[in-house]
């Protein structure tokens, strides 16, 4: 077998390509975020509109926005592909089962593949309900003072989402999710890339901590406030 | 006390196998290996065959003794084998539910005892130093740093007993597997076959059929041994490096 | 039968030397066709079948447990000797030597000793280059601590872990060996006899634990790394499995078992609990170097502890009794092992034991806490510490220390032993008696071969601690591969042993029916019941004291249990299985035959000496009281009938080098 292949056929190259897919998506996150953030201002989903539409006109960002789509993929693929083979390497199953864990949340490090599978449901739904609908040409167009051109208005689609209940409930619902599946997944990914150093580590887990909570939390706060506030 | 007791019956590898229930009269002071015996007399005093178990030096260093206490590899207290669990540590008229350690790769013999062979061979893939009986050079002529030294004993401390593979969710092998190649790599005499032991060690514990680890650190937390998964992210880089910066590719 | 020990000629240092030199050799091209079986994975077997292998024999190695790295000698502690002299501290082959002589009470053979001590230097060297990692000083050297019966620090240890990790290194060894294909290792075989074809060992029949198919291996030779018996006692400090069966149905086969007994009892051990208790637990000897050993004086203290109206703490520094340090000055509580036993038991004996059984004496580190306590805190510079950052301060060097041990005997009683002492008593530990093998570490049958523990040969009467580790890798990485050449090399013209031929159809017979036997009884007792009550008569007559009244009663005791085991044992389960009850039934009936032979021993040796104490020979003071007029020999009992008596072999040890004297610690 070609070394290359080998290496990441291995258990320990599955890992690394969950680990690093892994960082980059919780990288796409922040991006993704800031630009969510947005709509929490009071402008009638300007500057929302003008940033959604640099970042599907921008070729350096749609260039990235394709690797996106492939690490999701990835990400998903290996993923299923590794809880298949974990799983079949105990057929016969415990009678009784705890998970004591060492320095991290053991209902998450035990349920990565289902956090994971719900999160990739939640996509569907997300790329069907905004994305599909963007690529389709399913909007109407704006025009603002500030950009020169007509741009798409996603921020029609978004109010309109947001104001149907179960949408919401599942949103947040995919965000708690998330957030468990950050919180074993984000130290994990530094655990597999071989960094786990006494001086360092204790910092990773808190800022990991720190991801999983506050990042899944804005993404929330935006339907919420949507359904409650606005 | 009074113990009632759910224990997993199993005649071989072949034949699947059940919970069968008992009550046993047993004391405080008994460790849980002595409570079994006890409960072992009582079946061959009514003419019926023993609960089959493996143990041997009952100090907690020879890692025969295997099992799954409710749920636990070795029982419910921390860094103790099953030979060295106490009965104190239990309630009288409690249940207890007993299981062998379940892996594919540690397939039952009887009842509660597995085939850990798998682990031989991982060692034997390459957890050694190429050293001829004679070879040696003087004990002192390199000197180890007392950390170094520390640290590499603390990984060496494993007793191959397998509880890492029965606690791990996913039946991974990482963390026995790493405590050898730590070991051995980070001592100066085990530092020239480096890369070439991760990727054999890896490699074998692969074709053992063990499962990925995915840092669930259940292993550390039942190891009898309490050794760290800090080894397990040591192997992942020595294993890159090997991998990708060395000519090296696994010799197996 | 005359026994030849085939000490080489020269004088004691050098014989080795030359005789290595001028050895047979057997050349590379016949090494590959000669095979070898190395019975046991111990240090002693995993160490010899490793470095056999590495010469190029084709060795098969056999073990009854589930991996070569369970074997016992994992268990040892405290550490291994080495003549190395790194402390500077006036050590030398010569001392270890002598103090090896003098600790064995004059009981061994000199030759062998003083080879002991010559390779136990290379030793360390080899198993530092195999990784094993030997507790070091700052400075990146090897650190040392001293032990029981020597005034030098020569024992290298790994926390307290030594066996373990001595025993890992070899079995690493082993494992490269079988992954080069130069051992075939047979796991979860049990050996149950030995072949023997026109008077030379040639096979073994074993059973296959899993299976239970019995199975022949043929070879040109046999090496039996077996350990020890110990658990004839029942309670030892021995693991569950550890029997002498190997060692036993080589002595069926014509083999001598010499000096049965001489038996060791480990004074630092948990005293028993109870009835149920199905071994004991040995708190390292290197305890000693910091605990110090006491009793109440006076007895209104003792009933007092005992019914628990008083706590160790509360009783007052004079009203206790540090009866090693009042007894024997010199050494105090680093005295050798039997020394240290025999002062637990008169002390027990007298009514000061501490525990509701009266079987317990305490284990003190109360004032090394405080030493080391004042000590750190002065090199902390702390002024005028008070008594409880003292405390703290000295709690923290002792587990830097002993750790490990004070959490295992605190994960065994329950209670905290950094706060009230720990309480100990003797146990049985090792055997220095073990099948006769001559210099070569070859038995009286050509071509069977004992290694380790399971031979006689270097500790005599009684063991130094941090020995039996230095011993069984001697033997098996730095004797036996040479010495076992002296036998091969005349085999270089036999061909491949033929397991066909009708020595080893009659022997496999012979283990079939045997175990046929056990199934058929269909009694009522319990393996285990048997193996309990054999314990209990061996410790009472044949243990830390005996007397010629007491050997004579258990004797016929032992005749009674053995009849009474082969008319009403039960063996539940079937021949061709996993069967633990039926392995524990093969290996209790040798237990039982063992141990009249050992009674027959003990009677024999109208003396005390080492761990054998006659009540009848000691002095006005209580001291062991030796007749090197009358048993300057090795006992070596030929026993093949058990219907008839076992018939005695001399051979008569010979000092050339050291003056006999009366052993003295005091």
């Amino acid at each position: 077998m070609n070394w290359f292949v080998r290496f990441l056929t291995s258990s320990i190259g599955k890992k690394l390509i969950m680990s690093l897919t892994g960082l980059f998506l919780c990288l796409f996150l922040v991006v993704h975020l800031a630009g969510n953030l947005q709509l929490l201002l009071d402008d009638g989903g300007e500057a929302f509109n003008i940033y959604a539409y640099m970042m599907t006109h921008n070729p350096l960002i749609k260039a990235v926005s394709y690797g996106t789509y492939f690490f999701i993929i990835l990400h998903a693929i290996q993923g299923i592909i590794l809880a298949i083979q974990n799983r079949k390497a105990r057929s016969s199953r415990y009678a009784v089962t705890v998970t004591r864990t060492t320095g991290t949340n053991s209902f998450a490090a035990r349920q990565m593949a289902l956090l994971g599978s719900l999160i990739l449901v939640f996509l569907g739904i997300h790329m069907g309900d905004f994305w599909w609908k963007m690529k389709s040409g399913q909007t109407s167009m704006v025009k603002y003072d500030s950009f020169e051109l007509e741009v798409q208005n996603l921020y029609e689609k978004v109010e309109a989402s947001f104001a149907v209940e179960w949408i919401v409930i599942f949103y947040v619902i995919a965000m708690i999710g998330l957030s468990f599946h950050l919180l074993h997944g984000f130290q994990s990914a530094f655990q597999t890339l071989g960094l786990n150093h006494k001086k360092y580590t204790p910092f990773i887990k808190a800022l990991g901590k720190g991801f999983a909570i506050i990042i899944p939390a804005l993404f929330a706060l935006i339907p919420l406030y949507y359904m409650f506030v606005k | 006390m009074k113990l009632n007791l759910k224990v997993w019956r199993q005649k071989g590898a072949a034949t699947g196998g059940k919970f069968e229930t008992y009550t046993v009269e047993a004391n405080e002071h008994m460790s849980f290996l002595e409570m079994l015996d006890v409960l072992n007399e009582q079946l061959i005093a009514e003419q019926k065959e023993p609960v089959s178990f493996e143990h041997d030096c009952r100090e907690g260093i020879c890692g025969t003794c295997s099992m799954v206490i409710n749920g636990h590899p070795h029982g419910p207290m921390k860094g103790t084998t099953t030979c060295q669990l106490h009965m104190r540590h239990f309630n009288d008229g409690e249940t207890i539910t007993i299981e062998p350690f379940r892996s594919n790769s540690f397939p039952v013999i009887k009842d509660l005892v597995v085939d850990r062979s798998s682990f031989d061979r991982i060692i034997q893939s390459g957890g050694y130093i190429s050293v001829n009986t004679g070879q040696a050079q003087d004990g002192n002529a390199i000197p180890i740093e007392k950390d170094l030294a520390s640290e590499a004993f603390d990984a060496a401390t494993c007793i191959g007993c397998g509880a890492c593979v029965a606690a791990c969710p996913n039946a991974s092998a990482m963390l026995f597997t790493s405590a050898k190649i730590s070991h051995l790599n980070m001592m100066p005499q085990g530092e020239v076959e480096a890369s070439q032991r991760v990727l054999n060690m890896v490699n074998q514990m692969d074709v053992e059929g063990f499962g990925a680890c995915s840092n669930v650190t259940a292993c550390e937390a039942e190891c009898p041994k309490e050794i760290s998964v800090k080894n397990i992210a040591r192997v992942n880089r020595e294993y890159f490096a090997a991998s990708l910066a060395s000519e090296k590719t696994s010799s197996k | 039968m005359k026994l030849d020990g085939k000490v080489p000629a020269g004088g004691l240092s050098e014989k080795w030397t030359q005789y290595r030199g001028t050895m047979n050799l057997v050349a590379p091209n016949n090494k590959r066709r000669i095979e070898v079986i190395v019975v046991g994975s111990g240090l002693a077997g995993a160490s010899a079948a490793a470095t056999l292998g590495e010469l190029g024999y084709n060795v098969k190695c056999f073990t009854f447990h589930d991996s070569p790295r369970r074997a016992h000698s994992i268990a040892a502690q405290g550490g291994i000797n080495a003549a190395k002299n790194y402390q500077n501290d006036g050590d030398s082959v010569y001392r270890l030597f002598y103090d090896t002589i003098k600790g064995g009470d004059y009981r061994s053979r000199e030759a062998n000793v003083h080879r002991l001590a010559e390779v136990s230097r290379n030793i360390i060297d080899q198993a530092v280059a195999q990784g094993v990692p030997f507790a070091r000083e700052y400075g990146g050297l090897l650190a040392n601590r001293s032990f029981g019966g020597v005034q030098v620090s020569r024992t290298f240890y790994a926390r307290g872990q030594t066996g373990q990790q001595l025993l890992i290194g070899a079995y690493q060894s082993l494992s490269r060996q079988i992954s080069m294909g130069n051992v075939t290792m047979y796991n979860r075989h049990e050996m149950l006899d030995v072949v023997k074809v026109d008077g030379k060992a040639r096979g073994i029949i074993t059973r296959n634990l899993v299976t239970g198919e019995i199975e022949r291996h043929a070879a040109h030779a046999v090496v039996l790394g077996t350990g020890g018996y110990g658990n004839v006692f029942y309670l030892s400090t021995n693991a569950m499995n550890s029997n002498v069966t190997a060692a036993w149905r080589a002595t069926k086969r014509g083999a001598l078992m010499a000096n049965p007994c001489f038996t060791q009892i480990h004074p630092t051990c948990i005293p028993v609990s109870g009835e149920y208790q199905s071994k004991l637990t040995l708190m390292s000897e290197s305890l000693r170097n910091d605990g110090r050993v006491w009793v109440p004086a006076k007895k209104e203290d003792v009933m007092a502890i005992r019914e628990g109206r008083l706590k160790p703490t509360d009783i007052a520094e004079e009203d206790r009794d540090y009866y090693l340090e009042r007894r024997y000055p010199a050494f105090g509580n680093l005295v050798p092992r039997d020394v240290a036993s025999r002062a637990a038991k008169v002390a027990c004996d007298e009514g000061h034991g501490v525990n509701a059984t009266g079987l317990a004496v305490y284990l003190d580190f109360a004032s090394a806490i405080m030493r080391y306590g004042k000590s750190e805190a002065h090199s902390k510079g702390m002024v005028s510490p008070s008594d409880a950052e003292i405390l703290e301060l000295g709690e923290k060097v002792v587990e830097a220390k002993y750790g490990n041990l004070f959490e295992m005997y605190a994960k065994i009683t329950g209670e905290n032993p950094y706060k009230t002492p720990m309480m100990i008593f003797p146990a049985v530990h090792y055997t220095m008696g073990g099948l006769w093998v001559d210099y070569n570490l070859e038995t009286n049958i050509p071509g069977l071969f004992a290694v380790g523990e399971a031979n006689f040969s270097d500790h005599g009467a009684n063991r130094l601690g941090a020995s039996a580790l230095m011993q069984g890798l001697a033997d098996g990485y730095f004797v036996l591969p040479y010495t076992i050449g002296q036998f091969l090399s005349g085999e270089i013209r036999t061909p491949k042993i033929d397991d066909q031929l009708p020595e080893f159809e009659a022997a496999e017979k012979a283990v079939k029916e045997r175990l046929a036997q056990f199934m058929n009884i269909k009694g009522k007792q319990s393996v285990e019941s048997f193996h309990r009550r054999l314990g209990k008569i061996m410790w009472e007559y044949c243990g830390m004291s005996r007397s010629e009244e007491g050997l004579t009663k258990a004797r016929k005791m032992i005749q009674d249990l053995r009849a009474e085991f082969y008319s009403d044992v039960f063996v539940p389960g079937d021949l061709n299985e996993y069967n633990p009850e039926l392995e524990k039934a093969a290996r209790v009936a040798d237990f039982l035959e063992l141990g009249e032979l050992m009674i027959v021993d003990a009677l024999d040796r109208n003396e005390s000496c080492g761990g054998h104490f006659r009540e009848e020979y000691r002095t006005p003071e209580g001291e062991a009281m030796r007749n090197d007029k009358d048993y300057t020999y090795v006992s070596a009992w030929e026993w093949t009938d058990v219907t008839k008596d076992p018939v005695l072999h001399k051979e008569e040890l010979k000092f050339d080098n050291v003056e006999l004297k009366t052993r003295s610690y005091k």
